[in-house]
């Protein structure tokens, strides 16, 4: 999706504002969203790309407005709502159902510390043979899918080189639906800065993208 | 889904009443434009997840409290500094960053890997699609690192951008950024300062930062380094 979340490269975009012994949250509200987002994560009726899928799917001029962690508790409220966990009318009114069934969560406080990460839900351990081998010239494909992907636009089109193999990984572009995993290998691949940006760029400078298989050509 | 989602703020606003954003005034850079008092919006969820039994109290606290005092920038300093002064350490966390971490009896992150600055070499991290960060090992990514003002810049201008952090680097250093697109994530291990040779593993720990271990700053210099 060529949604505004897909930063790399843009400009006016203002200012870094760096803040000197930042704390953890800035607020009690941001640190709750955290704990509601991540655990409820652990019901697996979503992955972590159907939840950056549903972020992705904010309105451009809201997604800019919102503070991070209200990206994340607007997706969050969709995704509960999507998955059945909840109802839109309890959603809506903040309260259960009446007789809506009692669950027990998935995760206790003895069990925080032992939740997978997503990176150990994304990788497979699918025999899939590698499409291309480390120092290969590739072209990212100029792609450009209405839905989720993890292949930027500033990539798309260019030429560069295979890094390394980081092995098989499930396909964001097909999990963000529930699809098969598809799972492929993914590689670390060297773009120039140059082919990148173009000639002010300096000729030293290099960006390496993650990018799966299905992403890439040979060149 | 857009006029549900409105629906759903309009509702939850209505239902949050209009109080005053208070908590969050103390940091408006970068928090833009709040709609309504996110604190109650954020109470009533909670409720209905806890009352559903979709939530468990106790282990929101744990894993709050997990992110606000345990795991943070120290463990990434700790393994910064064995690798400055372990050779063999260093060449394992090149080589596989997870049995590294976890042979200092750290928790074992997944699909982590260390890209190593030089003398002519410096790695910048950043997620240009969304805020990935070595959060289970490093903490939670600081605000800037999540802004639409790094994401957007640190790919096609990492040197104005490592700038603005007061770092400027010679013509003749390459610099690579890392961008985050995939389920790998990247730990930046900082060159060892000058003058620092004396020190202990300790002492080292604390001239490395969260800012040197994303490469938007180098190791403090020995002098700098406060009680070190």
């Amino acid at each position: 999706m060529n949604g505004v979340h897909d930063m790399g490269g843009m400009h006016g975009m203002g200012a870094i504002h760096y803040e000197k012994n930042e704390p953890v949250f800035h607020a009690r509200w941001e640190s709750r969203v955290f704990a509601l987002f991540r655990l409820t994560r652990a019901w697996n009726k979503w992955n972590v790309d159907v939840s950056r899928r549903q972020i992705e799917s904010i309105p451009a001029a809201q997604y800019l407005r919102m503070s991070y962690y209200e990206r994340w508790f607007t997706a969050l409220g969709e995704l509960l709502v999507a998955s059945g966990l909840i109802t839109r009318a309890e959603l809506v009114k903040g309260k259960r159902a009446r007789g809506s069934p009692k669950a027990t969560p998935p995760i206790t406080a003895a069990q925080v510390a032992s939740m997978p990460s997503a990176a150990a839900l994304a990788r497979r351990e699918a025999p899939v043979a590698p499409r291309f081998q480390a120092g290969q010239q590739v072209r990212a494909r100029n792609l450009h899918p209405v839905d989720h992907t993890r292949l930027p636009r500033y990539a798309r089109g260019k030429l560069g080189a295979i890094h390394r193999d980081h092995g098989v990984w499930a396909f964001p572009d097909a999990i963000a639906h529930f699809l098969s995993d598809k799972p492929q290998h993914v590689y670390s691949v060297r773009f120039a800065a140059r082919e990148l940006w173009g000639e002010t760029a300096s000729p030293r400078d290099a960006v390496y993208l993650d990018l799966w298989d299905d992403y890439l050509e040979p060149a | 889904m857009d006029t549900t989602r409105r629906g759903f703020l309009a509702a939850t606003s209505a239902a949050a009443g209009d109080h005053a954003q208070a908590a969050d005034q103390h940091h408006d850079h970068d928090h833009q434009a709040v709609p309504s008092d996110p604190t109650l919006r954020v109470k009533a969820l909670e409720s209905l997840l806890v009352e559903k039994g979709l939530v468990d109290r106790a282990a929101m606290e744990a894993l709050i409290d997990a992110y606000e005092h345990k795991i943070g920038p120290h463990n990434g300093a700790r393994v910064v500094a064995r690798a400055w002064v372990d050779p063999g350490y260093k060449q394992r966390l090149l080589a596989d960053a997870p049995a590294a971490i976890s042979e200092l009896g750290l928790p074992k992150p997944s699909g982590l890997l260390a890209v190593e600055n030089g003398p002519r070499l410096h790695n910048l991290v950043v997620c240009t699609l969304c805020s990935c960060y070595p959060s289970s090992f490093l903490g939670l990514p600081p605000v800037w690192y999540k802004s639409a003002a790094y994401r957007s810049r640190a790919v096609i201008d990492p040197r104005g951008v490592l700038r603005e952090f007061g770092l400027e680097l010679p013509e003749d250093v390459e610099v690579r950024v890392w961008d985050s697109t995939a389920e790998l994530r990247y730990l930046v291990l900082p060159e060892r300062p000058a003058g620092s040779e004396k020190l202990g593993e300790e002492a080292l720990a604390a001239l490395v930062t969260r800012d040197a271990m994303v490469g938007v700053a180098k190791a403090k210099p020995p002098q700098a380094g406060g009680g070190a």
